[in-house]
């Protein structure tokens, strides 16, 4: 604990501070600030953690974290200061899952509501909704031991034609043994999104297995024979890989193919165009001009527009051709599970359902292997390993809400919300690398899983504009991907910075609009049957009474009951009314509202008039 | 001239309309006087096209064979595409369009053909006079006057015929300062904010000159809107530099010397032919859908849009805050006073004054703080982003205006009376219009012109409830306080509603909105009935209650 610690505004360029109490308890760092509003940060959150030179109010801290938040201290005492940073970096760099909050995170669940949670995603009930096992899909028990591929699921679904001898010897010519599985399944089409990784091809090898393998799959299509086998790398790191003895498919050697590349960059690349971004979002006093190129030369958007052009692609070629199609990259863990999730995302309206977003993220993403441990630096280890891919899948996702604002269930808060615990190390899901590491952990005995908590509050996360049955064409989306269409993410890159959010908010309000809504329908329902319940008392004086006194006396009006309730409206009519959202359940903006109601002495230096004021 | 000299041809059968995002129609196109006209013959679903001859920014036409190609441009930033065959008829067409889209004289102009089809309830003319205006402010302070000074237009052309100024100064003085500021738009009352009692006025540029030329009267002016030992700010629209030299051209800035009480601020908002450009550049990226990313980023910066907009709003943030933070009192002008003054006296009102972000209070501003106070709309809307005229005088100043308050908007989207949908009506109308209103350069043409005696007013249209339904915003609810928006680039976006409303299909956002606004609406009834319900219910508990008293 160390007190008179003061936490300044990330973008003031006056040094405007609050001061407060700083604590590190086992799991958070805490900060309450002498107006008793708290701060938490999650030692799993925080990325880095930076000592600034030391100036004369203090030893400063600047505190990153993997949710975007920058918080930024100023210790009074240096040697405090060097404490803190000692701790923090000691506590935020774990070097074993058993150390991570989920293991000692405990909800207060019992066991069987705790092994419940973890059967609430089921994906074989999954894939028979798509509609396999069918006559031309089956049930493969060629991983059941881990056997073939150690970062596939146990259970996997291949064309009934493709026997296990041509299973094994596809997977051996795969990278990592990550050989053409079933992704989804399109019902109407008979078509199958198909993942891999890229083939071990070098300049010339070729391999019958894997010629079959990928036969079966588009034999298992009776409505396109032809099907497209699509790299999601740019050709230029494909070719290079092969001198590696990997690559891409020879068209010539594989019959029935179309081969297409499609040019996402790769883990590094993203890692540096995010690092990019963010040193250009966290400026202080940022221009116009260089927030815009400072986004252009990140490149963030041109990638979050390459994934989905993929994605497109790919629907293009179910949708409209009924062709089946395989995605890989090099691994088939990172692009590959982006596009094939998308893709899935564009077709079937069941994942723009909470629940079926849940089922896509469990099935693309954790079952198939995306190292999550890796990728979101969950223990100290490689920083060339980390990359925000699933990131990238949830702005490409936001993007489409934004398109398509009728077409999902969830809303923003969901989105991001799923973010901040793929990074927390709060539930068990995203821990680890694949199944198999999952399995060893232990993880459903001792940890807890995020989707029941996420449908315990889907209050929260629900589209109040969402309309299921909006029209038949839309279960397919087509966006719009035209560069305008893209934006900056703010709610995400700034979902802290609360000075740079609309005051209001237009979804909270029509949010708790249509909860208050569901109310209203059950309070008149409920006033209706008291009334009928009274004009059903055969009293004919009560009656006639009634009629008579068309003015009720005031005397009367000991606030009957029914009068209390109307107290329940008003709290609604306030968040109508909500200024600058005041709304508690809104705390997002909670604190701008302090800042403004406050008739604070106006300090105002002129130089960096109001920029400085409201940033 | 009769406009039937110019129509050579006007009439065009088996004409192919193609917009973006719509099918082809096949149908017939007719010239009129004022008017583009184009019906689809299809029995079925017969469609027509109005296209106001003064909405034509510009007009290209092609030819392929005997078929003819025109391209139409539009002020609204709408493109159109008209197949017309015969390569007679297509050029006499395209000429047609080409001379009756540019009539030099305003008479000829169609608010001055118009007839409304609609009753009259209010006179949009008389709907905001100065008097009333005086009114409201008379009775919260008596240190202002009305002044008929500009009666005849004598003293400025660009002002209105009254103005109000400080009680203490006489119209003698008046006429001495009025010689000293550029134009004779000597400083008048542009907002009076109640809660301190503080001013904000609007001038142009002093005349001090190269030798630093003073004017006791100026002085004495806006010195008496200073409370004593109180000190006021005044803010330059221009960069220093701009100021300085504006000296050697007669021009000038306020002098400490000689305004010891005031404080200079210069804030760099750009002027008419960068704006335009600035516009035309931004219009040029919107269109293009064949942009990768890099290019379109590139592009929407170097159009520089967003950039004006920041400096815009952050003026008028500025003088908002000197006005309700500081407790000054703020006196703004650039060089003229017509452009950069307006926009950033009447943005720092939005944020302050809530009665500005009614609809009347807004109609209220823009004839204030825009009609009255002369800014040339004539000269600024002539053409629009497809021109190539370099006729240095067009510049989108409103637009950007109309863009701040919709980035405010955005921001409190609770707080304004009116919706998005009001901003574009406004932009449509003040570069095209059925309307006499935006006509002009200011008063004095508009009373030569005879403008409310012989055209329409927007306002008359406007303010019946059958159109202002469709402008009002659902979420309103007053918000009594002053807001502050933010001016960060994060939280500045393009306008989509006027820059790629052409440009991409809106139906699923719209159709969203509509949900919205049906979800509101719900609410509201049910709310209605809850609120019947208890009341019967406890009129009964009261019957009850009473009988068992008997």
């Amino acid at each position: 604990q160390v007190e008179q610690v003061k936490l300044l505004d990330r973008f003031s360029t006056s040094n405007k501070s609050l001061t407060g109490t700083l604590y590190l308890t086992a799991t958070h760092l805490l900060f309450i600030d002498s107006s008793q509003r708290e701060t938490w940060i999650l030692h799993h959150h925080i990325a880095a953690v930076e000592k600034l030179p030391l100036t004369t109010s203090g030893c400063p801290l600047v505190i990153q974290c993997k949710n975007f938040r920058i918080v930024h201290f100023v210790v009074p005492r240096e040697r405090d200061c060097h404490d803190i940073y000692n701790s923090l970096l000691q506590l935020s760099r774990t070097a074993k899952y058993e150390e991570l909050y989920a293991f000692s995170y405990n909800p207060k669940q019992n066991e069987s509501e705790q092994v419940k949670g973890w059967q609430l995603i089921d994906l074989a009930e999954e894939y028979k909704r798509m509609g396999v096992p069918n006559a031309n899909w089956q049930l493969s028990d060629a991983n059941r031991d881990y056997k073939i591929c150690e970062t596939y699921p146990r259970e996997l679904y291949v064309p009934r034609t493709a026997s296990k001898p041509i299973i094994v010897g596809s997977s051996k010519f795969r990278s990592k043994g990550r050989f053409p599985v079933l992704s989804y399944y399109h019902k109407n089409k008979e078509a199958a999104i198909c993942r891999c990784s890229q083939p071990l091809s070098g300049f010339s090898a070729r391999c019958l297995e894997d010629e079959h393998m990928l036969q079966a799959i588009s034999k298992a299509n009776p409505s396109n024979r032809y099907m497209y086998v699509m790299d999601t790398r740019p050709k230029l790191n494909a070719m290079a890989n092969r001198a590696a003895g990997k690559g891409y498919e020879n068209e010539d050697n594989y019959s029935n193919i179309r081969f297409q590349f499609v040019g996402i960059e790769n883990i590094h690349v993203m890692r540096s165009s995010l690092q990019k971004l963010l040193e250009v979002s966290g400026m202080k006093g940022l221009s116009v001009n260089d927030f815009l190129s400072g986004l252009e030369n990140s490149g963030w958007l041109r990638h979050i527009k390459a994934v989905l052009d993929a994605a497109v692609f790919l629907v293009k070629a179910i949708a409209v051709e009924s062709a089946s199609v395989l995605v890989h990259c090099s691994d088939g863990w990172d692009r590959t599970s982006q596009v094939c999730s998308l893709g899935a995302l564009l077709l079937d309206s069941y994942y723009r359902t909470i629940k079926g977003f849940m089922v896509l993220i469990e099935k693309d993403w954790i079952s198939f292997g995306h190292k999550f441990s890796d990728r979101c630096c969950q223990l100290d280890g490689d920083p060339k390993e980390i990359s925000p891919v699933f990131t990238q899948f949830l702005e490409s996702v936001w993007n489409l809400t934004e398109q398509f604002p009728q077409a999902f269930e969830y809303n923003e808060a969901f989105l991001l919300q799923i973010h901040e615990h793929v990074h927390s190390c709060q539930f068990g899901n995203f821990l680890g690398n694949c199944q198999k590491e999952r399995e060893e952990l232990k993880l459903k005995e001792k940890t807890y899983s995020l989707w029941p908590f996420l449908l315990d509050e889907q209050k929260k996360y629900r589209n109040p504009l969402y309309n299921p049955d909006f029209s038949p064409e839309l279960t397919l989306l087509e966006p719009n991907t035209v560069s305008f269409n893209f934006k900056f993410w703010r709610n995400m890159y700034h979902q802290f910075d609360r000075s740079m959010h609309p005051r209001q908010s237009v979804f909270n309000l029509i949010m708790n609009m249509s909860e208050q809504n569901k109310q209203l329908e059950e309070d008149i329902k409920e006033l209706e049957a008291k009334i009928k319940r009274r004009n059903g008392q055969p009293d004919a004086v009560l009656e006639k009474e009634h009629q008579q006194s068309a003015h009720p006396a005031p005397i009367a009006l000991k606030t009957p009951p029914c009068f209390k309730k109307e107290q329940p409206l008003i709290p609604v009519n306030d968040a109508v009314r909500t200024i600058e959202g005041s709304n508690t359940a809104d705390n997002r903006y909670s604190e701008f509202v302090a800042e403004f109601s406050k008739a604070e002495p106006a300090v105002v230096s002129l130089e960096y008039g109001v920029a400085r004021m409201t940033c | 001239m009769e406009f039937a000299e110019l129509i050579k041809t006007p009439r065009a059968d088996n004409v192919v309309l193609h917009r973006p995002f719509y099918l082809a129609v096949e149908g017939t196109l007719c010239l009129t006087g004022h008017h583009l006209i184009f019906s689809s013959r299809r029995q079925d679903n017969a469609e027509e096209l109005w296209l106001l001859h003064s909405n034509i920014d510009s007009i290209e036409k092609r030819f392929v064979g005997s078929l003819g190609t025109i391209i139409i441009k539009c002020k609204d930033l709408r493109i159109i595409q008209l197949d017309i065959p015969g390569m007679e008829e297509c050029l006499n067409i395209a000429s047609s369009i080409e001379a009756l889209s540019t009539l030099d004289s305003v008479t000829l102009m169609y608010p001055f053909f118009y007839r409304p089809m609609f009753e009259i309830i209010e006179d949009g003319w008389r709907s905001f006079l100065p008097d009333q205006e005086f009114e409201l402010l008379s009775s919260v302070t008596d240190e202002w006057r009305l002044s008929c000074i500009n009666k005849e237009f004598s003293v400025c052309p660009s002002y209105p015929p009254v103005v109000i100024v400080p009680k203490s100064i006489d119209d003698e003085a008046l006429r001495k300062v009025a010689m000293f500021r550029h134009g004779s738009r000597f400083p008048v009352l542009s907002y009076y904010h109640k809660k301190n009692g503080m001013v904000m006025m609007r001038s142009s540029q002093p005349l001090t000159g190269t030798n630093g030329r003073r004017c006791k009267e100026d002085e004495k002016l806006i010195n008496a809107t200073l409370r004593p030992g109180k000190r006021g700010y005044i803010i330059d629209t221009r960069s220093l530099n701009v100021a300085q030299q504006a000296r050697a051209k007669g021009g000038g800035f306020e002098q400490e010397v000689h305004y010891p009480q005031w404080r200079r601020i210069h804030k760099c908002i750009e002027r008419f032919n960068i704006l335009q450009e600035s516009l035309i550049k931004l219009v040029e990226a919107c269109n293009d859908q064949s942009h990768n990313m890099d290019r379109w980023l590139s592009k929407l910066e170097a159009s520089n849009w967003l950039t004006h907009i920041k400096e815009i709003l952050t003026a008028a943030c500025l003088a908002a805050q000197c006005i309700d933070r500081e407790g000054a009192s703020v006196l703004v002008h650039g060089t003229e006073g017509t452009d950069s003054t307006l926009q950033v006296t009447s943005l720092a009102q939005i944020i302050l004054d809530p009665r500005c972000r009614t609809i009347r209070g807004f109609e209220s501003l823009v004839v204030r703080e825009w009609l009255q106070a002369g800014h040339p709309f004539q000269q600024r809307c002539a053409q629009s982003a497809y021109s190539n005229s370099k006729q240095k005088w067009e510049a989108p100043v409103f637009l950007l205006f109309l863009d701040c308050v919709w980035q405010i908007l955005r921001q409190f989207p609770c707080s304004f009376e009116f919706n998005e949908q009001f901003l574009i009506m406004l932009f449509e109308h003040a570069y095209a219009s059925q309307f006499g209103t935006f006509l002009g350069n200011n008063e004095n043409e508009r009373s030569k012109l005879k403008l409310p005696q012989k055209t329409m007013s927007l306002w008359s249209w406007v303010n019946r409830s059958e159109e202002l339904s469709k402008f009002q915003n659902p979420l309103f609810e007053a918000n009594s306080l002053v807001i502050w928006p933010s001016v960060a680039p994060q939280s500045l976006q393009l306008w989509e509603g006027i820059f790629l409303r052409w440009n991409r299909p809106s139906k699923f956002l719209d159709e969203a909105h509509e949900e919205m606004i049906n979800i509101i609406k719900y609410n509201k009834e049910l709310q209605a009935k809850v609120n019947a319900l208890r009341r019967q219910l406890a009129e009964m508990e009261t019957d009850d209650r009473m009988q068992e008293n008997l």
